[in-house]
């Protein structure tokens, strides 16, 4: 029987496949974003950027309720085996993690409700989202565009070193810190 | 004594009605051009979540006739260059001209010929046409309504609704409304 909640040692799977989720569209979003400004074609274009706003706002919901999840369920410490250098940074690598997970959303809204386009927004063609109460502008859509795109690059190198210390952990020092997170926790433990 | 009075109103109005629809028929008569000083050609889509955007072409040219005898044996053709939409913003111009909406590098004319009308009342008249753009072709209707005959002018007030889906140009929808509603001021000058 797997458990929904962590356990001492484990993930639940509530906490995993939100991980993943999260985690392949943040990578996706990332990849959306570079091509979707960059395709020739302004009708392909115009539409990768709805794409990413309905994907945006989907990973604004999975993030905030992963957030809430995390406050009510402490994640599992690290295996013992694990230096004492990378005991202190890792708490503060994750905690960048949600901090890019819930800025990049954020910052994107913000671009869309000040820009002089004034586009709306409906996530997936379901509802209309509304802007958030900012005051449009081009000088503030430059300024929200730069702030998306400069958090964009340092969340997805951040994923970059998140990914290698988790192949580390399993390939070289074989360790569960990367398989915990595939493996659900189990109600008996 | 109140019968008496709507009587006369009555005799009045049947005797006033067909002067003045008979008068203006044979002074509007006659082949004009359209003036674009004096003529615009606007055009407004509903948005998701309230509100539109505006637009308007800036080039355009036609001609109108209006038969003496007969008023459904009348004639508009109506060509606009959509190279030249306004909407006040840069980007959106530029989106619109591109290959996304009017592929205008393409597609450089949107041709409207008619191919009857019909008229609805005494200054009104209801134009049908075959409307051609990104080299299709279909069937529209726009309301005319005369606003004004002066000297060698004739000015008309255009209103109509057109489906831009059918024209390869449904990008953005639902965003942005399949319906394009056009508000034109059409000024022909006799000649």
């Amino acid at each position: 029987m797997q458990s929904i909640t962590n356990t001492a040692t484990r993930y639940g799977w509530a906490m995993i496949i939100l991980h993943w989720l999260i985690g392949i569209i943040f990578i996706g979003q990332f990849v959306l974003g570079f091509v979707m400004v960059r395709i020739e074609s302004q009708r392909t274009s115009f539409e990768l950027i709805q794409l990413h706003k309905s994907f945006g706002f989907l990973l604004l919901g999975l993030i905030i309720l992963r957030i809430a999840w995390r406050l009510r369920n402490a994640a599992p410490p690290l295996p013992p085996s694990v230096g004492n250098l990378e005991r202190r940074t890792a708490p503060l690598a994750h905690f960048a993690l949600y901090a890019f997970q819930l800025a990049l959303p954020l910052t994107g809204w913000a671009l869309v409700s000040v820009s002089t386009l004034e586009i709306p927004t409906m996530p997936f063609n379901l509802f209309v989202m509304p802007n958030l109460p900012l005051t449009e502008s081009d000088a503030s859509e430059r300024f929200w565009a730069s702030a998306h795109w400069y958090l964009a690059y340092a969340g997805i190198a951040l994923v970059a070193l998140h990914i290698a210390a988790a192949l580390r952990h399993h390939f070289l020092l074989r360790d569960s810190v990367l398989s915990r997170m595939i493996t659900p926790s189990s109600a008996g433990e | 004594m109140h019968a008496r009075i709507l009587g006369l109103a009555a005799f009045a109005a049947c005797l006033a009605m067909p002067a003045i629809a008979a008068v203006a028929l044979s002074d509007a008569a006659g082949s004009y051009t359209i003036s674009p000083a004096g003529s615009s050609i606007r055009f407004t889509i509903g948005k998701a979540g309230g509100g539109g955007f505006d637009g308007a072409f800036g080039r355009f040219k036609g001609t109108i006739r209006i038969d003496n005898g007969d008023v459904g044996r009348s004639k508009v053709d109506l060509t606009i260059y959509p190279e030249s939409v306004g909407t006040g913003q840069g980007r959106i111009d530029a989106f619109l001209k591109s290959d996304a909406v009017f592929d205008a590098a393409n597609s450089p004319e949107i041709q409207f010929r008619s191919t009857s009308v019909t008229r609805t009342g005494d200054t009104t008249a209801l134009v049908t046409g075959r409307l051609t753009a990104r080299g299709k072709t279909f069937p529209e209707k726009f309301t005319a309504e005369l606003d004004g005959l002066k000297g060698g002018t004739i000015k008309f007030h255009v209103t109509g609704k057109v489906l831009r889906s059918r024209y390869g140009m449904d990008v953005g929808t639902p965003l942005y409304s399949n319906v394009v509603s056009f508000d034109m001021t059409l000024m022909g000058k006799r000649g």
